[in-house]
């Protein structure tokens, strides 16, 4: 058998799991993997900052539901990768990371970019390997593709010390592996999707709660088909916004501290939820023992942690969330239940939702958030992937753009990174070359990762940034003024600079936009242009995100526009 | 509710740091943890106990679970299951009728007696906590110069069940 280096049998590896773009920076430490990405056929999208790269590849992961790989070196290289890694774990996105290590004898003596990123990165990866000689590399890839795509998806570190990707052995690839203590799926038990269907049929007042966990394993037209079949109103967590079509006449919409008044409303008054693939994060349920008062709870979910982790559950599915509603859908048919007609319960959701559709007072101004993005909506396609920023842009989104096909609409919403919106748009776009991707940005956030625009241009990998450009750190000012007095300080970003230009510069284009005709116009432009586009929104900056669950609260408290 | 945790982890680096990371990381306390090799050598077993409410023992037990490099998790019963812990005392002897008190102590618990000396006498006991602590207690008078601890080992009784 020939004798091949660490570096190569890893690019084997890799290729051998369907790898073909790796975003991320050569350095010192990983010279010997550049090398061999350079014989390779494996794409490499050179990034202007590792931790967009960990976002490309985040992006790439969601939107594929496959691995995204990012590549970065040891020491800082590594350490900048750490915020995108912490958000892939926060919102259970596949993607396997692969840094550089400084030698394995300099390990420990505080070396030139030396960092310990296994240690660092410990309470967020869902795992992580060091292998020592380069006949571990073949089998360690596997596992690590293997842990970060199956059960709940989630990022995983594999830090190569630079002599053992130099170092060269006879090795070997296995066709499979097998992890003693790793068994991501578990069949739901059918009883309890039994118990859990009747609880539902008994209730007078049932809803579904969405999250994100529909999304990540395609669970849509079975959750529609419960939703219809039972005439049950359907409301998400943020994570799950998209995963049950927002214009279908039984959605709400998301719950949650920026969730629709009638989602939040309906929540609240509910007997019986059946949440499929939700954490029950603070941000969507506020406080957890008001939100569990006179509820009863199914919780379907993969991931047996999550089972009272934050709620008390009364019937817990544990297994993959398709496959759990695939059952309750087929024992809803054999039990030849469906339907009709609207009972007293429909009536109020119906009721509710057309009230608080039509009683909301908008913000009076011409580009109002809502009314920006309502445009949005018009104009672009119904498949294009939309990514968010973080910030009040990010609810605007939730509240204002509904999101039409099932798994298009993504966000750092359990960790809430800023800058994530733009790179992972990039990665989506590599994922989904044939749709549109726009990222609906706000500058602060876009401030933290734009350097990305040299990517996009440069490795012709087109998205739109929709920026709603209000000046401002618009959350943290809304936060000082409900609850600091309106005393303002390190929010103001005084109109710079001029994000036109900054497109310009890069090689993209720059579009201001300052009527709501402007960016409809604007949006078609980039459509057809098909090049890397930032349409800058000038926006007021004293508009707040309506309606408000104040942190500590419950839903039954939401705030809404005076 | 003080809870005896018995795992099953892959011998390997770095997993001690795991379990006792997710600890720190969320939250829970540590009372005693004991880690050493099993009947398999690719197999380390942690006897962990903690102080916890149900719903977070539940969480710990869950989350344990859900580490890739642990085997299993069991929560110990303690009337089904022997778990004792080491002692070392090391206990100050301040007049020559201290040795002869001293070691009477230690028989009636069943202790063994080490490196006696004009100065002080070490006492090593293996036994429950609860026995360790009524020790502890009597001979606290004489002065109690050192101490070390293993933490509790155990095993649940009878043949291995599957959990």
């Amino acid at each position: 058998m020939e004798k091949i280096s660490g570096a190569r049998a890893l690019m084997i590896a890799l290729e051998k799991e369907g790898v073909d773009i790796a975003f991320g920076l050569p350095g010192g430490a990983n010279l010997p993997i550049y090398d061999e990405l350079y014989k390779s056929n494996i794409r490499h999208v050179l990034v202007r900052h590792e931790q967009s790269a960990s976002h490309m590849a985040d992006g790439y992961g969601r939107v594929s539901r496959r691995p995204g790989v990012c590549f970065a070196t040891s020491g800082p290289g590594a350490t900048n990768i750490v915020t995108g890694i912490a958000t892939a774990q926060a919102d259970s996105a596949p993607m396997v990371a692969i840094t550089g290590q400084v030698p394995s004898k300099m390990i420990g003596r505080d070396a030139f970019q030396e960092s310990d990123i296994i240690g660092i990165t410990n309470p967020i990866v869902k795992y992580a390997f060091q292998p020592m000689s380069p006949g571990e590399i073949p089998e360690v890839v596997k596992k690590a593709f293997y842990i970060a795509s199956t059960g709940r998806p989630g990022p995983v570190l594999i830090d190569i010390p630079k002599d053992v990707q130099q170092n060269e052995a006879e090795i070997q690839f296995p066709s499979e592996v097998k992890i003693r203590g790793y068994h991501p799926w578990v069949d739901p038990d059918i009883k309890e999707i039994e118990r859990a269907t009747d609880m539902l049929l008994a209730a007078e007042r049932p809803i579904i709660l969405a999250g994100g966990g529909v999304i990540i394993s395609s669970a849509f037209a079975e959750l529609q088909s419960i939703a219809e079949l039972l005439m049950i109103p359907v409301v998400t967590t943020f994570k799950g916004k998209g995963s049950f079509p927002e214009n279908h006449p039984l959605s709400l919409g998301p719950i949650g501290m920026h969730g629709h008044a009638e989602a939040n409303k309906m929540m609240t008054e509910a007997d019986c939820v059946l949440a499929c693939g939700s954490r029950f994060s603070d941000r969507s349920v506020g406080t957890f023992e008001e939100f569990e008062r006179n509820l009863k709870i199914i919780h379907m979910d993969v991931d047996p942690a999550e089972i009272g982790k934050n709620q008390t559950t009364h019937v817990a599915v544990i297994g993959d969330v398709k496959t759990s509603l695939r059952i309750m859908v087929k024992m809803l048919i054999q039990k030849a239940i469906k339907r009709n007609g609207e009972n007293a319960w429909a009536k109020k959701v119906r009721e509710t939702k057309e009230y608080y559709r039509e009683n909301i007072k908008i913000h009076p101004h011409p580009l109002a958030a809502s009314k920006v993005l309502k445009k949005l909506r018009e104009v672009l396609p119904a498949q294009s992937i939309v990514t968010t920023e973080v910030g009040q842009h990010q609810m605007w989104a939730s509240l204002f753009f509904d999101v039409i096909h099932p798994g298009t609409f993504f966000s750092s919403t359990g960790l809430g990174t800023m800058g994530w919106g733009f790179p992972a748009a990039i990665g989506a776009k590599a994922a989904r070359p044939d749709v549109p991707v726009l990222d609906i940005a706000g500058e602060g956030s876009f401030n933290m990762t734009e350097n990305s625009l040299a990517v996009s241009v440069l490795e012709d990998l087109p998205v739109i940034v929709f920026l709603l450009n209000n000046f401002t750190l618009g959350m943290v000012a809304q936060w000082q003024r409900t609850f600091y007095d309106r005393r303002m300080i390190g929010v103001d970003l005084k109109n710079c600079p001029d994000y036109v230009k900054v497109a310009e510069a890069y090689g993209a284009q720059g579009i201001r936009a300052t009527t709501i005709d402007e960016i409809g116009k604007a949006v078609q432009t980039a459509l057809k242009s098909n090049v890397t586009t930032v349409i800058d929104i000038p926006i007021d900056p004293q508009e707040d995100v309506f309606p408000f669950v104040a942190p500590g609260t419950s839903l039954k408290d939401m705030i809404l526009p005076s | 509710m003080w809870s005896i945790i018995s795992v099953l982890v892959e011998n390997k680096p770095g997993v001690l740091f795991k379990i006792t990371n997710l600890f720190r990381s969320r939250n829970y306390n540590i009372d005693s943890i004991s880690v050493g090799i099993t009947e398999n050598p690719e197999i380390s077993r942690m006897t962990i106990t903690t102080e916890a409410d149900e719903k977070q023992l539940n969480q710990i037990i869950k989350q344990l679970d859900k580490l890739i490099d642990t085997i299993e998790v069991k929560l110990l019963d303690e009337k089904k299951s022997i778990y004792r812990e080491l002692v070392m005392m090391k206990i100050k002897v301040s007049k020559p009728t201290d040795i002869k008190e001293i070691t009477d102590l230690a028989n009636a618990f069943k202790c063994d007696v080490h490196d006696v000396r004009k100065s002080s006498i070490i006492l090593e006991i293996t036994a429950t906590p609860d026995r360790i602590n009524a020790l502890e207690d009597l001979v606290r008078g004489y002065g109690i110069l050192e101490m070390a601890r293993t933490g509790i080992c155990a095993l649940a009784r009878g043949e291995r069940s599957e959990s």
